[in-house]
């Protein structure tokens, strides 16, 4: 986190396309991210290593995976960031947002989520270190997320829900900024993922690129070289940036962002409805939450409701350093529909005893559609563990009658 | 319209020569397009200088929930800006409509217009010209990304108006009236849009930061009534901008025209009597 880092673009994509108001929250955040992130004044980085050690757990595992290795006849490691405080990625994130907000001297912290998982971690760094929570979530993820709306209310962080539109991400994040728009001077926003106005895409990447630095020290241990290839789901991209960092200048090692596929990779334009959420694979670029990437948009530029099974991929966005890399060819987006995560998700269970969560399920699917395109040394980054899915995944296996998921006749017939 | 004369020819700047402004906001196409020409032939005759017409965006970060709600309605209503460049046209062949209009919009819907192979601001530019728009408010493109958009209004004389809000700095400030065109839009409270009870001391603040500026200042965000447009003129400013309190009046579709035109009257009186007050302690 040394180099002097500090344009606001990936080419054309990236920029702060934000209102005046919160302008000058953003160009002290910059300053901050410069001063604090990059030059580690005041031993920020050092403190931030060391929080991430003895609170987070780090470092993660590299784990040879034996099974995958031997069904996919070649070396299969998984990266084991489930086994992060929390059980996803998400806290390497939160923990240093917060800790910068610390620095800051801002007080009062407020963050989106769709999933959950973003607002649970940024509660948990939250309460450790002792700032006020306030999380937006919409409605319908409230209803169908509840296990980390209870963790984040335990974290003593507010919960406030958001009723209008579709009630996901997209609508969180509109009113986090609302949030911030109206109580900047106080207050920083943790942004969940490589997405909105500079400096975010590129400091939430820094904070998350803790997992390639290690991934690649610890491959090099492990097998002696380098990876043929790097694997890992994009939904915004931040476990997906934070996986792929520090192996961008590695040009021996291809990249691959998996996004969701989910049911058909078709618009609605009667609907103003995507089925899936492949923005970086099939978006159009655009401007949104600040930032010009690659969006699923109708003609207009109305921003369309994507979908997936996984909460955390299902955004109409996507991180614009990704945009960036995947139209210079450096990373390779490709996606997998709602069924084959599913069967990945039940794969990684019974083969290797790791519920992973249903968005790193989506790496997981592409090993298996397309292991010979991966080369012999293969990292896939297990972005987060899935106790937090299993009710989605009984429900959506049963549905699809899949033959990878288990029977749950156990609880028929009430013996 | 004059196209070889320079840009500070502005129809917009010439509304607030002569007395305080108020520039009115409703949302095109809400709840239909026809609707939207009644409304603003109503405030037009309520005594609004410049009538604000918003393209709906799916994603409007800057507005409050009874501005959101209009959008939401135009948008399921079915407005496109290919619609509101028809609407815009319609209202500019009214010869009761015969102020100046403002496109309000995000810059997502600019930077997508025309055809696919022509990426950037000036189609849009080009179509809201051609329709008989005079300037535009773009609330998510601050100052730093504004130069496509810039050009692409020079070239084709429209105004674009900047937002001033109350945490914007001195050097920021600086950069914006460089560019400014139109009049200058004085944020008149950290937030969203949305009428408030009351008018924020940051506004008499921001206002004094202008002193310097030739254009007009018009403050916006939370003006709701007559004695916040007078309190506001009086504090100097050359107008007020008003949305919510009419999009108000427009979301419970009860005799809506003939109360958003009597609104438009509450909130001009209340400007001219702010104007008044100026003048008095002057003794003239």
């Amino acid at each position: 986190m040394s180099r002097t880092d500090t344009d606001s673009k990936f080419g054309d994509y990236g920029g702060q396309y934000v209102p005046e108001a919160l302008m000058p929250a953003i160009e002290e955040l910059t300053d901050a991210y410069e001063r604090y992130v990059l030059d580690n004044e005041d031993g920020f980085v050092d403190e931030f290593r060391e929080r991430l050690r003895d609170f987070g757990g780090r470092p993660t595992p590299l784990q040879r995976a034996d099974r995958l290795s031997e069904r996919y006849d070649r070396e299969v490691y998984l990266k084991r960031e489930d086994l992060l405080h929390g059980g996803a990625h998400k806290l390497n994130n939160a923990l240093g947002q917060v800790l910068l907000a610390k620095y800051m001297g801002k007080d009062r912290i407020i963050a989106e989520t769709g999933a959950g998982q973003h607002g649970t971690a940024t509660a948990m760094a939250a309460a450790h270190l002792d700032v006020d929570c306030e999380i937006y979530m919409g409605r319908t993820d409230i209803n169908r997320q509840r296990p980390n709306v209870f963790r984040m209310r335990i974290h003593d962080a507010e919960v406030n829900p958001v009723d209008i539109g579709s009630g996901t991400l997209k609508e969180a994040i509109n009113e986090t900024m609302r949030d911030w728009a109206t109580n900047v001077e106080d207050t920083h926003y943790v942004i969940g993922s490589v997405v909105g106005p500079h400096p975010f895409p590129k400091m939430v990447r820094d904070f998350q690129s803790v997992i390639s630095e290690e991934a690649r020290e610890q491959v090099r241990d492990r097998a002696g070289r380098l990876p043929d290839s790097v694997v890992a789901c994009a939904g915004g991209g931040s476990n997906t940036m934070g996986a792929f960092h520090e192996f961008v200048g590695d040009d021996e090692v291809d990249l691959v962002a998996v996004e969701a596929g989910g049911s058909e990779l078709t618009i609605d334009e009667e609907e103003d409805l995507a089925p899936h959420s492949a923005s970086l694979s099939t978006g159009e670029e655009g401007v949104l939450h600040g930032a010009r990437t690659k969006l699923l948009q109708n003609r207009d530029g109305q921003i369309l409701e994507s979908h997936s099974v996984s909460a955390g991929l299902d955004y109409s966005g996507v991180g614009p350093e990704l945009a960036y890399l995947a139209d210079e060819g450096r990373v390779t987006p490709v996606n997998v529909g709602d069924d084959a995560a599913l069967e990945a998700f039940h794969r990684l269970s019974k083969l290797e005893g790791i519920i992973p969560a249903l968005e790193s399920s989506h790496a997981l699917a592409y090993l298996e559609a397309n292991p010979e395109s991966l080369g012999d040394l293969v990292v896939v980054n297990v972005s987060g563990r899935g106790d937090k899915d299993l009710d989605t995944v009984i429900e959506e296996s049963d549905k699809r009658n899949l033959d990878a998921a288990p029977s749950m006749e156990v609880f028929e017939g009430g013996e | 319209m004059a196209s070889d004369t320079p840009a500070t020819e502005s129809d917009i700047t010439a509304a607030f020569a002569d007395e305080p402004a108020l520039v009115a906001y409703v949302a095109a196409g809400d709840p239909d397009a026809e609707a939207t020409k009644e409304y603003v032939r109503a405030l037009v005759r309520g005594g609004a200088d410049v009538v604000e017409l918003g393209l709906p965006f799916s994603e409007p970060v800057a507005e409050g929930p009874t501005i959101q709600q209009a959008i939401r309605r135009a948008l399921d209503a079915g407005m496109t800006p290919d619609r509101y460049f028809d609407l815009v046209a319609d209202l500019r062949e009214d010869e009761e409509v015969d102020v100046p209009l403002v496109c309000m919009t995000y810059y997502n819907l600019i930077y997508q217009y025309g055809p696919d192979d022509v990426a950037g601001p000036e189609p849009f530019v080009a179509a809201a010209a051609e329709a008989g728009i005079s300037g535009l408010i773009v609330p998510d493109l601050p100052v730093d990304e504004s130069d496509p958009l810039k050009a692409a209004c020079d070239a084709h004389g429209l105004d674009l108006v900047f937002i001033v809000a109350p945490t914007t700095t001195d050097e920021r400030l600086g950069r914006m009236l460089d560019r400014a065109t139109g009049f200058v839009y004085v944020q008149g409270r950290l937030g969203t849009t949305g009428a408030r009870s009351d008018v924020s001391d940051e506004t008499h603040v921001s206002l004094g930061r202008l002193d310097e500026t030739d254009l007009p200042k018009a403050v916006g965000f939370g003006i709701s009534e007559r004695d916040h447009a007078r309190e506001i003129v009086s504090g100097g400013a050359d107008g007020v901008v008003v949305g919510s309190a009419f999009v108000d009046i427009v979301s419970e579709q009860e005799d809506t025209a003939a109360r958003l035109e009597a609104k438009a009257r509450e909130l001009k009186a209340g400007a001219l009597d702010g104007a008044e007050e100026m003048a008095q302690p002057e003794g003239k």
